[in-house]
């Protein structure tokens, strides 16, 4: 490390404001001002596009892509995930199953779909970025109800919830150092407690959501990659088996919540 | 809402383009002359020199008023509103939004034909805590109102 | 897909009130890629509010103006059904158009 001193300084000053309080609503007239008027509209188009769009050698649309309430049937299917799938005969978030839907009806090739699924700086929006965002609108205002019927997605959940609490890295952090408590933040950022219902389904029922700092919509799957980098854990890779139980846990915790996304986000 | 899709220079965008100019050449002289950009303003890169580049040094005005969050919660995207009451000030015809310490402090200016309101809303980058200027040019003189906004930084990188 | 352009347009009493968001990313020409490679500066330079054909506003915006950039004004008159248009072209040539009616 190039400089270590810097790096204790930091951790010193995030654990300073990690014993304040929350925000205590000091950006309500900056979201006041910003008003309901969301960029991610944009996005919500440019993904009901890309299911509408022929690709592929197969050159079809993803029309017939079942998200679990039958093909075609996009309207209240992104509460519902992650879920198990028989014809894969394993428990998919919406980004694996899009891709799974890319390669099997498209005949894409899983390479060049999952090659980038996230904007890099510069970037003006991804294929999944759009489509998911789209999916999440075709959700709005539905309850987050994730299948946990079959045996794999409750040990989904269990998985998820053992890689929350592990702790790992070289600051050895888990997900639960920062989101197991309320009432704490880093600067003036609140952060949620994902172990509970209201906080788990606040951040859920959010994302995806238009982050202004970026000008882009990011999904769960960018989020929780984003987490694993300020851990200074390994690259978390989409439609990974620990991005999946993470996800699930997350949802599980969320269940009964409403959908609001895709949010708007500092 | 309605959606028009245009990829890049289409011919139809700059058919309708050059409507607009012919439409706006009819206007009075006074909106037509306005119409130029302020290049040497949006060129300037300290706050008096884009100032001095718009015109004179503005005085405060009152009628002016200026709308800015105390803190953003973010730099990339901070509201700003100016709304002119046009009994206290009449006869503005260009508003401007600057932004002390940005590299080009002026970040938009506004030609405002009569009977439109002085009434602009937009989102600005700001790139730190700073004071904002609102400028409004009424019948060959400027005035103002500043504001200060907070920016803060945001709590994960991401 | 820059170019895009989602408009409202009400009447509030005497006035029409205007609210455009664009799609456009607003570059500044000072970022750099993840690969370290500067990215182009790509900004709207110039966006007009029409009504009907009447010029209601006309904007001169730098690079300082926020991806996704918004635009709300007011203006006086217009009637329900009238047509509102939004035009705006950038520093690389590109240029968008959108259109709504007054509700």
């Amino acid at each position: 490390m190039k400089k270590p001193n810097l790096e204790v300084a930091l951790l010193a000053a995030w654990l300073c404001a990690a014993t304040l309080a929350a925000d205590d609503g000091v950006f309500d007239q900056y979201r006041d001002l910003m008003g309901d008027e969301n960029p991610a509209v944009f996005v919500i188009d440019e993904g009901e596009e890309f299911w509408l769009t022929a690709q592929g050698p197969n050159a079809v649309t993803l029309e017939s892509c079942d998200l679990g309430l039958g093909p075609g049937v996009t309207a209240g299917a992104y509460v519902r995930f992650p879920r198990h799938f028989a014809d894969t005969n394993a428990v998919m978030d919406l980004e694996s199953r899009l891709v799974y839907c890319m390669t099997t009806i498209q005949g894409r090739d899983l390479e060049s779909v999952t090659a980038k699924p996230y904007s890099l700086r510069g970037d003006f929006g991804t294929e999944i970025e759009a489509l998911v965002t789209w999916l999440a609108a075709e959700s709005e205002g539905a309850t987050i109800a994730p299948e946990q019927a079959h045996a794999t997605e409750r040990a989904m959940y269990a998985l998820g919830k053992d890689i929350f609490f592990y702790r790992a890295g070289p600051h050895d952090f888990s997900c639960a150092t920062c989101h197991e408590q309320s009432d704490k933040r880093i600067r003036l950022q609140a952060l949620p407690d994902l172990t509970s219902h209201t906080g788990a389904a606040g951040s859920w029922g959010s994302w995806p959501a238009y982050r202004i700092s970026q000008g882009l919509v990011r999904t769960m799957g960018w989020r929780l990659r984003d987490c694993f980098r300020q851990q200074r854990w390994p690259e978390l890779q989409m439609g990974s088996e620990a991005s999946i139980a993470l996800q699930t846990y997350m949802a599980v915790n969320a269940a009964g919540g409403t959908m609001t996304a895709p949010g708007l986000k500092r | 809402m309605t959606t028009i899709h245009a990829k890049g220079i289409s011919r139809r965008g700059w058919l309708r383009w050059a409507a607009i100019l012919a439409a706006a050449a009819g206007l009075p002289g006074r909106v037509w002359a306005a119409m130029a950009r302020p290049e040497a303003a949006f060129g300037a890169t300290a706050l008096d020199e884009a100032m001095a580049a718009l015109g004179d040094t503005p005085q405060v005005h009152e009628g002016i008023q200026f709308t800015t969050p105390d803190i953003a919660e973010n730099g990339a995207v901070v509201p700003v509103r100016v709304e002119v009451d046009s009994e206290a000030l009449p006869n503005v015809s260009k508003v401007s939004v600057l932004v002390e310490m940005n590299p080009n402090p002026l970040a938009a200016s506004f030609d405002i034909p009569p009977g439109t309101e002085v009434f602009i809303e937009t989102r600005v980058k700001v790139a730190q805590t700073c004071t904002l200027y609102a400028v409004a040019e009424a019948d060959g003189q400027l005035y103002m109102q500043s504001r200060e906004t907070k920016v803060t930084l945001g709590g994960c990188g991401g | 897909m820059a170019g895009r352009i989602k408009i409202r347009a009400q009447k509030k009493g005497v006035v029409t009130e205007v609210k455009a968001l664009m799609r456009h990313p607003m570059e500044t020409g000072m970022r750099k890629d993840q690969a370290g490679e500067p990215i182009p500066a790509h900004f709207i330079t110039q966006v007009s509010v029409l009504h009907g054909e009447q010029p209601v506003m006309q904007g001169h915006w730098g690079a300082a103006v926020s991806a996704n950039p918004f635009l709300g004004v007011r203006f006086a008159g217009g009637e329900p059904g009238d047509t509102v248009r939004v035009v705006w072209t950038d520093n690389q040539g590109g240029t968008g158009e959108g259109e709504t009616t007054i509700r």
